[in-house]
């Protein structure tokens, strides 16, 4: 699927605010990502012409910028905090039900293709851990317990 | 005038205020004051105040701001960054900043940037804040149209423009100098330096990089004074802190208080130790910093008095263990995060911190030899020092193993036969 006009032209747009195409690259990914879910070699080729910057430099952005997905994601992401705090509180056993509740593990999307399952730290909610930030919003939920799993599940998209 | 000068105007649902809100509470009054003082005044003011910057180094925020070049260069741009990539395992006061109270960052955004004479500032936020990034923008907006941001601020000769910048993952962002190239639309690799951001900064214009909480206490010292600022401390550094408190405590919470509040008070607001209601450690400044004992409970929490200790304040995040908790299970997982957030550059971080993360899982396991603790300390001692890769990352990964490897010898000892003793329920 090809970039819109109306997004070719936000990000074409975005060129002014950024100092230049080399600063609008990553908002230019952001900006695809947003409408699209994940960025594709086909997006990344036309985010490049647009801007007027290599390819393979744009490319090296996606790949570094973790959270730039350079395949398709669910329509929830679900980024749960493996940091040291969260499991002081208790995120193992959090993140076995939810594991086992999705049938995925880290990296993955579920087969209905609903959640995708990521692995971060440290989300900025340590005072509620176990913590994970949660669909577009990314919505702070927490703290998580192995039987109450909805604040994820249930989230907005 | 508040004690708690950062946090008192909060809404406790945590939403953003409105300008007019803002306005209502007190706000922009500290940009009105600035904006009658020369840029020069500004930054003595600043100096007077003894602010000391919020991101873990706890330079002298007025002396980054002397490294600037004086006045507006007149030939071409010069920058102010607010660093909103906070991502510190323990670390949450940035996200309270930026989410609650956004007027607050771009009043201080706006001073500051009169100080250093910038003509663009630019506030950037990590992906996870998105909340953050949407608050700040308003605010950015609102204060547009109220011409606090744009051209003759306030009826002075001075322009200046403000923008959010969206980032999207990686820890390294935060290092000032990879930040810096991640503006410039490159991976986020840290600078070798010098020649500092000062002089040689975003597009090559001088460029001062400010944490979000040092930016939040700008606009406080210009209302209420330098005097008063470094009265909110119990020591020589001014002002208050916002400590975020986590691990194992009841109630943990955020909390500000003054500068050289102790480990020992901050527990106690959050409803004392949890577990077995025994300290066994603790972090003072996030999970670069050494871990401290007991005996550090009532040492002050403030830059001088964290490194005389043989630790950091870093982020201020104190992160605490009770004797049901193994810090050896804590460091494994910071141990983790920092090989994942390595940006490669470097070889002793790139290939040491993988090597140190996979031994502390094999401890874990039961699976790890002593010559895998030697190889620990070696690390720990020749990837360390400065000087051994550009930025501080495996320097601060390592003050933490350094410091577990001096304090819980025996523990680590007692993990080579048949993994943690801890999660096993046998010794302490």
């Amino acid at each position: 699927m090809s970039l819109s006009p109306d997004l070719r032209g936000a990000i074409r747009g975005e060129i002014s605010h950024h100092g230049g195409a080399r600063g609008a690259m990553l908002e230019a990914l952001r900006m695809i990502q947003q409408a699209h879910g994940w960025v594709s070699d086909a997006h990344l080729q036309e985010a490049a012409a647009i801007l007027g910057v290599p390819q393979a430099d744009l490319e090296g952005l996606a790949t570094f910028y973790s959270l730039i997905f350079r395949k398709p994601v669910g329509e929830t992401v679900i980024l749960l905090c493996d940091g040291a705090c969260c499991w002081l509180n208790g995120a193992d056993a959090v993140r076995d039900a939810l594991m086992a509740r999705l049938g995925v593990g880290f990296g993955e999307t579920t087969a209905d293709g609903r959640y995708t399952l990521i692995n971060i730290a440290c989300v900025g909610g340590c005072n509620r851990a176990p913590a994970a930030v949660v669909g577009r919003d990314r919505a702070l939920v927490g703290p998580l317990a192995p039987d109450r799993l909805d604040a994820v599940l249930g989230a907005p998209r | 005038m508040s004690q708690r000068p950062l946090t008192a105007r909060a809404r406790p649902d945590r939403q953003p205020h409105s300008l007019s809100e803002w306005r209502a509470l007190g706000g922009y009054a500290g940009l009105e004051r600035a904006m009658s003082l020369s840029p020069t005044e500004v930054l003595e003011t600043v100096e007077a105040a003894a602010l000391n910057g919020r991101g873990g180094a706890g330079f002298p925020a007025a002396k980054k701001w002397r490294f600037m070049p004086d006045g507006r260069s007149g030939d071409g741009p010069s920058y102010l960054i607010v660093n909103g990539d906070e991502m510190e395992p323990g670390a949450y006061k940035d996200r309270f900043l930026m989410e609650a109270l956004p007027h607050q960052i771009v009043e201080g955004a706006i001073i500051a940037s009169y100080a250093v004479q910038a003509s663009e500032a630019i506030v950037l936020v990590r992906d996870a804040y998105r909340p953050a990034i949407a608050a700040i923008g308003r605010a950015i907006e609102e204060a547009v149209a109220a011409g606090f941001l744009g051209d003759d601020i306030l009826g002075s000769d001075y322009s200046l423009t403000m923008r959010v910048h969206a980032s999207a993952g990686r820890y390294i962002v935060g290092e000032e100098t990879a930040l810096i190239e991640a503006l410039e639309g490159k991976r986020a690799v840290p600078r070798q330096r010098p020649p500092f951001p000062a002089q040689v900064g975003l597009w090559g214009r001088p460029t001062t990089v400010n944490n979000v909480e040092t930016i939040s206490c700008v606009p406080h010292i210009l209302e209420n004074g330098a005097q008063w600022f470094r009265a909110l401390s119990k020591t020589e550094e001014g002002g208050t802190k916002l400590y975020p408190v986590s691990g194992r405590v009841n109630a943990p919470q955020l909390i500000e208080a003054p500068m050289g509040t102790t480990a020992r008070e901050l527990i106690e607001q959050c409803g004392g130790i949890a577990g077995d209601g025994n300290l066994r450690c603790f972090q003072p400044g996030g999970g670069a910093t050494a871990f401290l004992e007991a005996d550090d409970l009532d040492t002050p929490l403030d830059f001088g008095n964290m490194a005389r200790a043989g630790s950091m304040l870093g982020a201020g995040a104190l992160i605490v263990l009770d004797g049901t908790a193994c810090p050896i299970g804590v460091l494994a997982r910071h141990q983790r995060f920092y090989a994942r957030e390595s940006c490669g550059w470097c070889t002793p971080c790139r290939d040491g911190l993988p090597w140190v993360a996979k031994i502390l899982d094999a401890l874990e396991a039961g699976e790890a030899t002593r010559s895998d603790i030697d190889v620990l300390r070696m690390t720990a001692r020749e990837a360390a020092p400065r000087g051994r890769s550009f930025c501080d990352l495996m320097g601060g990964a390592m003050a933490s193993l350094a410091s577990a490897l001096e304090r819980f010898e025996d523990l680590f000892d007692a993990h080579l036969d048949g993994g943690c003793p801890i999660a096993r329920g046998g010794v302490a």
